[in-house]
């Protein structure tokens, strides 16, 4: 099979998963108690019988299911995600407005873990047993048990408050009107932060995965015979096994970069950062449920995404895909 | 059991999680004898700094509320959660995944799309979505974190069921005519116990994890002090009262460390043929 029929078809299944998860958001949203026009419009505020009526008309509340399915899903088709009532602007635009800054963040986190990751992971894996692999594991072993949100906390109090070194709040400068070279140092200096702490789960979760992963290839017949052979030891390592040992982590950050979007809802809470994650905690406290299902559904978006990619990614790492 | 305890000794972390594991199960149970008084009631001035007055090591909240009455009812609902979630959870993914493994063909193929999709969906923002929606409450809290924590469980039970449906132990019970429910209850799903006990208590680890970041979120339980809900009250004045949000988080790191180590160890001594290298 070749490789354009294999994404086709991932394809096709990644634009299925998105159509289950409009359908869920559809009966998540009459799901929760209450009216869903009133659900729609927020608990409070505006909800007057002319409203909710209005509301009813639009979105067919008071047709069959089945033609209120069929009204939702070709709204999200045309991206319409409706309208956030307590905000006055279209879900949809709120989120374009918000999903750069999310991007940046994620992004930032994704590169910082998976290459620091995979670098402990490997040298744990080089010396295992002696006492950087000790180290290494130990505090992968912490990291991917402290609570994300902590840690943000922590470093806020060490870096920001105690030592006073980086801001740790924001995305900008409040006021102080950058411009140019300025402005991008003031946003990467806001940066730091927190792509660090959303970074350090995952970087320990790349670590522990590229240990485990190499320490199972090493036991290969064809490390072995590399080994009889008389290859050097370092291009063993570097050729035969990190090679190898590599694709369970792309399939594993293939699925986390996605996820990230969580974390991201915990870390742009705490750093006030612009983005989607902090959007989608406003939500959460006006309960906006309109916006919060839209963020659901454009997180996802974004999975079956990064899934896509990832797929695409190991057909030209590992050559036995394309006959399977 | 000799030998069993004597594997999981040889894990020195292990050992150590589960001493910590003991000290927070020991907290969650005393707690009502610890602290008898609400941990919601104000008890003293509020910002007492820790160690400042006796009785009130952990210093007290922005309320005067007994942060180390809060820690300890707080472990309770933990601990409660993590467990509880947990079970539901394996109850979904052995089902799913015993009757996929078992039966194979279109039932496993539905089976594994559905739980493929699950797999997809962010598992933190539905988390969210589905305690907002449902209202923040311990049931609405363990059904949430349940249903995003089911999915691995499914796919190592089917995996397991698959390998062990062809072994000949099996095949005898069908051969002398035991029932499809008696052999998946009585014969394989015993042999499946030990990879998925391993895999229980990372999970407890992972839904502690969970609930103390939907609680931090505002998406707690109203009725029950939780850590996480100490930490997001705290967010607030984190730069006047750095120990209301300090001591909760380590008690939350300490429990999930702990269940991670004995879950180490528990591997070392259920899966002996598959104990890892470098110990």
């Amino acid at each position: 099979m070749g490789r354009l029929s294999y994404i086709t078809r991932r394809l096709v299944k990644g634009l299925f998963v998105l159509l289950a998860i409009v359908i869920l958001n559809f009966f998540l949203i009459r799901a929760a108690p209450g009216d869903p026009a009133q659900v729609m419009a927020g608990e409070a505020g505006a909800s007057d019988e002319m409203f909710i009526e209005q509301l009813q008309e639009r979105f067919g509340l008071n047709r069959p299911l089945h033609e209120q399915l069929f009204i939702y899903v070709k709204g999200i088709v045309t991206l319409d995600m409706g309208w956030s009532y307590r905000q006055d602007q279209s879900v949809a635009s709120l989120i374009g407005q918000r999903l750069p800054a999310t991007l940046l963040l994620t992004g930032t986190a994704f590169c910082i873990s998976l290459m620091f990751g995979v670098l402990m992971g490997a040298l744990a894996a080089a010396r295992v047993g002696k006492w950087t692999d000790s180290l290494i594991t130990t505090v992968a072993l912490i990291f991917y048990a402290t609570p994300l949100f902590w840690i943000a906390l922590m470093a806020i109090l060490l870096f920001s408050v105690y030592l006073g070194w980086l801001p740790g709040f924001g995305m900008v400068s409040v006021g102080a009107g950058y411009t140019g070279l300025a402005y991008i140092g003031d946003i990467l200096a806001h940066l730091v932060l927190p792509a660090l702490t959303l970074g350090l789960f995952y970087t320990a979760v790349y670590a522990r995965m590229t240990r485990a992963s190499m320490l199972e290839v090493m036991e290969m017949d064809y490390v072995k015979t590399a080994k009889a052979k008389g290859v050097a030891p370092g291009r063993i390592t570097r050729v035969h096994v990190l090679r190898n040992a590599l694709l369970p982590v792309i399939t594993l950050a293939g699925i986390q970069a996605g996820q990230m979007i969580g974390g991201a809802v915990l870390t742009e809470t705490v750093f006030a950062w612009p983005g989607i994650g902090r959007l989608m905690f406003d939500a959460l406290l006006q309960r906006d449920y309109n916006l919060l299902l839209g963020i659901f559904f454009v997180s996802s978006a974004m999975v079956v995404l990064f899934n896509l990619i990832t797929d695409l990614v190991y057909t030209f790492v590992d050559p036995r895909i394309e006959v399977s | 059991m000799r030998d069993f305890w004597k594997r999981f000794a040889r894990n020195k972390g292990a050992v150590i999680g589960l001493g910590i594991l003991i000290a927070v199960v020991l907290l969650a149970a005393l707690a009502p004898l610890l602290y008898p008084d609400s941990p919601w009631r104000m008890v003293q001035r509020p910002f007492l700094p820790p160690m400042e007055m006796d009785g009130f090591w952990f210093g007290t909240d922005t309320l005067g509320r007994d942060i180390g009455a809060g820690l300890a009812h707080g472990a309770r609902i933990s601990l409660l959660v993590g467990i509880v979630s947990t079970l539901v959870a394996l109850s979904i993914g052995v089902t799913l995944g015993a009757l996929a493994g078992y039966y194979g063909g279109l039932l496993d193929d539905a089976l594994m799309r559905f739980t493929e999709f699950f797999q997809t969906i962010p598992n933190f923002a539905l988390a969210i979505v589905l305690v907002a929606i449902f209202q923040p409450s311990i049931t609405s809290i363990v059904m949430a974190i349940a249903i995003v924590s089911w999915p691995p469980v499914a796919r190592l039970v089917r995996g397991e069921f698959l390998s062990l449906r062809s072994r000949e132990f099996v095949q005898a019970s069908v051969v002398i005519g035991q029932s499809n429910a008696r052999i998946i209850l009585t014969q394989v799903l015993p042999n499946t116990l030990s990879p998925v006990i391993v895999m229980a208590s990372l999970m407890v680890a992972t839904a502690i994890l969970l609930e103390s970041s939907l609680s931090f979120l505002g998406l707690g339980d109203p009725n029950h002090m939780s850590w996480g809900y100490m930490i997001g009250a705290a967010r607030t004045v984190l730069r006047q009262a750095w120990w209301m949000s300090f001591f909760p988080g380590i008690a939350i790191l300490l429990t999930v460390l702990a269940l991670n180590l004995v879950g180490e160890g528990l591997n070392d001594a259920l899966n002996p043929r598959l104990a890892r290298k470098g110990r």
